[in-house]
């Protein structure tokens, strides 16, 4: 079988998320075992009783910096020891016009978004090195490439992600580590799911695939970066929006 | 040679896959054995684990031959 990640571990963050549990069941249903970390537990444990291979639940709020510091070490406790695969998918949205955005608006999402997905690769990069492998993805979106009115901070903390990447596939790609990104342009989530029918035509208007996504699409994508088959593939951004914005 | 020299001289050979005769104690990791920045960044981390030792960032980038990280771990380590 392609893309078999059986024996291999895994660390998803934002795991009770919709994006963030069509990842873990991807993972897990390629044969990884997987560490599921978000804030909700019940959510967590809602998701970790649908997969397979043993999961593990880890609850860790990522505003926390030392929490984010400590949550690489439990997952490698956790997962007996390795930790071949992170996921970088924990995201949130403060959105407001620039001229309006408070401070703590801006800060928040780039700490959440961008500083603990560093924090979490800088430790991650330490067993990943000595055990000469690792698979590190982060799930960025189509806006921090194309930008987005309301989302200064958002759009800005997702390309921080892109470069970011880019800079650490050149550090870490001689000890076969790749660090890619990620990109869904429009998936359907209970957010989507809440737009009229006028709101939903005009997002569809700008799509050639004609539909939104579905959380299975960067499960697979992610599942594919994550396995031995793309060991030869880092600092890319692989987009999976249907078509919406060929970069 | 003291017994930490032998065996820092160990994890260097292991490390930087150079032949031990060329890790004397003067030898630079970077000029004459050949790492890269990645390779002493692993060797800190080999060190800390051999001798239980914590190397911080800043001792780590004074560390530039093989004598300065056998000073280093007989001067700190418990």
């Amino acid at each position: 079988m392609m893309f078999d990640l059986s024996g291999m571990t895994a660390l998803v963050t934002g795991a009770s998320g919709g994006l963030g549990s069509a990842i873990a069941a991807a993972l897990a249903g390629q044969g990884a075992r997987v560490a599921l970390s978000g804030t909700r537990v019940e959510a967590l444990e809602q998701v970790a009783g649908g997969l397979a291979g043993d999961p593990v639940l880890l609850p860790c709020n990522l505003s926390d910096s030392a929490a984010v510091d400590a949550l690489v070490p439990q997952a490698v406790a956790a997962l007996g020891g390795k930790l071949d695969i992170l996921v970088n998918n924990a995201g949130i949205t403060r959105d407001n016009l620039a001229m309006r955005m408070k401070d703590e608006e801006w800060s928040q999402v780039i700490q959440v978004n961008l500083e603990a997905a560093f924090r979490l690769i800088r430790a991650a990069a330490k067993p990943m090195m000595k055990a000469r492998f690792g698979r590190i993805v982060s799930i960025t979106s189509v806006v921090g490439v194309t930008g987005n009115p309301g989302q200064a901070n958002y759009a800005a903390s997702k390309a921080g992600l892109i470069g970011m990447s880019k800079a650490l596939a050149q550090e870490l790609a001689s000890r076969s580590i790749t660090v890619n990104c990620v990109a869904p342009g429009f998936i359907a989530s209970p957010m989507t799911d809440a737009l009229n029918e006028t709101q939903t035509g005009a997002i569809l208007a700008k799509i050639p695939a004609g539909a939104l996504g579905q959380g299975g699409d960067i499960g697979a994508a992610v599942a594919y970066l994550a396995s031995r088959e793309a060991g030869y593939v880092t600092g890319q951004t692989l987009h999976v929006n249907g078509g919406m914005a060929m970069i | 040679m003291s017994e930490t020299a032998e065996r820092v001289k160990k994890i260097v050979v292991e490390h930087l896959g150079v032949e031990a005769d060329k890790v004397t104690e003067d030898a630079s990791f970077i000029d004459d054995l050949g790492a890269d920045s990645l390779d002493i960044v692993e060797l800190v981390m080999a060190f800390e684990e051999e001798f239980g030792v914590e190397i911080p960032d800043d001792a780590a980038e004074k560390i530039g031959t093989v004598k300065d990280a056998i000073n280093y771990i007989e001067t700190n380590k418990g």
